[in-house]
């Protein structure tokens, strides 16, 4: 069967290069980078490498750079190293769109006695920047707010919300874990003191992370072990991932220009199809504040999960905002943060591209999408409901 | 992705008896477009009272769609009586079984029967009797106790798998907690399995048990007179203990330990554990 991958937002292929740069170092590079012997230095030297790709890649020094194991761990990383570093600062600040990386962290600060601040966004999933601003304190001992939605695509104004956040003094953190590769970075022009990058999210292997840490931000460390990474995240260097990350940069960087340009436009045009071919058909997120490849579209008045089994059964792998496909009971917190309408939350779908897509894929899924979703409002009541409705005018 | 059987894969691919009947018997509709999940069934009788026609439309996903199309094929052909008969269970073991967190697919169905039959009997919809326990999914007691009852639930996360009661706010979670506790008191009277077996541990299980046991049930009255206790080893089911303070040199200590400690880390972690002093 064919594959249709546009799932790109929940993880990516392994860049070829990327693979091959990693593999000497499986089997006969695999030296210790703290070992005092040759064999472990020439590793070590390669490792450097690799954060000095990493740091171009973000605009930063290569002393900024910390490897993690994952992008939730830098997230986790970033807020317990922050608030351990104030103890005398009770106050978190985030959005309500975050990623569980950082959503679920709020809970337990809360149990820990921390007050939180969730700042709403409206219906075009847009920050509320005077919320934002208003619960900002002396207590308030970081605000962490993502670059872009991982469902929705939205683009928040990072460097705006960084003047208001540092005009306080208050350290601010930014899970780009969905934006690096898509949105210019660079940290030597930002007002960010901390971010997260994820490797998985731009052709690099699972299990490799990055948290960027602007010079002179107090920072406790999360995994304590350790001279590694400065002292700042214990534990022996995941030397191939970190190769392969740095690599996956190098190749980002290049590719950033392709992804704003013809990835986009296969979004676009896998959009504008989809629009005219099945009515009753939404677009959630502000169209002009968004990530290149990602599409996020509501169809009403059918299920996520059904429309998902149903491509996948063609070969066409795409996500869901819908509540069955997380096991969940209620469909994502993203769009229910945002108003979205049951009769639309419910039949959500995001498809996300990158570089290896191509238009003869787009093409297969606007040949497919319509009769499925037809398909599925056959079945459905409330179809031929709203259809008398409208009849009746 | 969920792990879902060749025969849901089936029905949710091949959906039987899809669409309404015309000027049917009897029609039950359970769910709504806010819930996420929503069935109309339809159904006619022959001459016979048997249902001769039976339709169905659902909004929700594959293991609903699968759900509804299997209870149609089940029912087709049989009375009220032995239609109504159907449990969830039925539904689930016909589609070969379905995931737990998706079992209130199969109990979607049984009540979009229940409610069909209710209406060609010209009985009053059900659910207005009864108190809403869960207001994020309008879940009733009737409903929860019915599904606890028939599915011999234990937890509150099983009674939200199988009703969604309790999926939203989790603001209901100490109500339905409250029904479990009756509900399972009386099921225990009726001769119904009672306790939940106890699962078998692994050894670190086991060990970490018991010394949560030891810490909450037996130390703390141990040194309320003076005396403590220190978990050496554990061996198989032998748990080796170390009497300290008053306790070391007192005579009744034997006893102590066999009847006390026993019993209770016998009661909290398994029937099978025997204690053993070390002197030191």
């Amino acid at each position: 069967m064919k594959t249709v991958y546009v799932d790109n937002n929940a993880t990516t292929k392994v860049a070829p290069e990327v693979l091959e740069a990693m593999l000497p170092y499986f089997t006969e590079l695999y030296g210790n980078p703290s070992s005092m012997h040759f064999f472990g230095g020439q590793v070590q030297k390669k490792v450097n490498e690799a954060r000095e790709q990493v740091a171009d890649f973000l605009g930063a020094d290569p002393s900024e750079i910390v490897f993690t194991s994952c992008g939730t761990e830098s997230d986790n990383a970033a807020i317990f190293g922050t608030l351990d570093s104030y103890p005398e600062k009770r106050h978190f600040v985030t959005s309500r769109v975050e990623h569980p990386a950082v959503l679920n962290v709020c809970p337990y600060l809360e149990r820990k006695g921390y007050r939180v601040t969730q700042v709403s966004v409206d219906r075009e999933g847009h920050l509320d920047l005077d919320e934002l601003k208003e619960s900002l304190t002396e207590e308030t001992g970081l605000v962490s707010i993502m670059y872009a939605n991982n469902e929705t695509g939205v683009i928040f104004p990072i460097e705006e919300i960084g003047q208001i956040v540092k005009s306080k003094g208050i350290p601010f953190h930014v899970d780009a874990v969905q934006a690096a590769g898509k949105i210019p970075l660079n940290m030597k022009k930002s007002t960010i003191d901390m971010l997260s990058i994820s490797g998985h999210k731009l052709h690099a292997p699972k299990g490799i992370g990055v948290l960027y840490i602007r010079k002179g931000t107090k920072f406790s460390p999360f995994i304590i072990g350790g001279h590694q990474e400065r002292g700042r995240r214990g534990g022996t260097e995941n030397v191939p991932y970190i190769i392969g990350l740095g690599k996956a940069c190098e190749l980002a960087k290049k590719n950033l220009e392709e992804e704003n340009t013809r990835v986009r436009a296969l979004r676009d045009y896998l959009e504008a199809k989809i629009l005219e071919k099945i009515p009753n058909t939404l677009i959630n997120g502000d169209r002009n504040h968004r990530l290149p490849n990602t599409l996020s579209v509501s169809f009403e008045y059918v299920e996520g999960e059904s429309i998902l089994l149903l491509l996948s059964d063609l070969g066409i792998c795409a996500s869901s905002g819908s509540a069955c496909t997380s096991g969940s009971l209620e469909p994502s917190h993203v769009l229910r943060a945002m108003g979205v309408p049951f009769t639309a939350a419910h039949g959500s779908i995001r498809f996300s591209l990158s570089i290896y897509n191509t238009k003869e894929e787009m093409d297969y899924i606007i040949e497919h999408l319509p009769p499925i979703i037809q398909k599925l409002r056959d079945i459905s009541p409330f179809w031929k409901d709203y259809l008398k409705s409208r009849e009746k005018g | 992705m969920w792990d879902y059987s060749e025969k849901v894969k089936d029905h949710f691919l091949n959906p039987r008896n899809v669409g309404e009947v015309e000027d049917p018997d009897g029609i039950g509709e359970v769910g709504s477009l806010a819930c996420g999940d929503a069935l109309r069934l339809t159904f006619k009788l022959d001459e016979n009272k048997r249902i001769k026609e039976v339709k169905f439309k659902t909004f929700g996903c594959a293991s609903a769609i699968a759900s509804s199309s299997a209870l149609t094929e089940m029912i087709k052909g049989k009375t009220l009586e032995e239609a109504e008969k159907i449990t969830n269970q039925d539904i689930a073991n016909y589609l070969g079984g379905l995931p737990e967190e998706k079992m209130h697919c199969s109990v979607m169905g049984r009540e979009a029967l229940e409610a069909a039959i209710a209406h060609y009997r010209g009985q009053k919809p059900i659910k207005e009797e009864f108190e809403i326990v869960c207001k994020c999914f309008g879940v009733t007691d009737r409903e929860i106790i019915k599904a606890i009852r028939e599915n011999d639930l234990k937890t509150v996360e099983q009674v939200t798998y199988y009703t969604k009661a309790g999926g939203g706010c989790a603001q209901c979670h100490p109500k339905i907690e409250a029904i479990l506790e009756k509900i399972r008191k009386e099921m225990g009277q009726e001769g119904l399995p009672p306790k939940p077996e106890k699962k078998r541990l692994t050894n670190i299980q086991k060990i970490k048990l018991i010394e949560e046991t030891l810490g909450r049930e037996i130390i703390p009255a141990l040194k309320a007179d003076g005396g403590d206790l220190e978990l050496i080893d554990v061996e198989g089911d032998k748990v080796y203990v170390a009497l300290r303070g008053k306790c070391s040199f007192c005579p009744s200590s034997e006893v102590t330990l066999k009847q006390y400690v026993e019993s209770k880390l016998r009661e909290f972690v398994s029937e099978e554990l025997v204690v053993e002093e070390v002197r030191s």
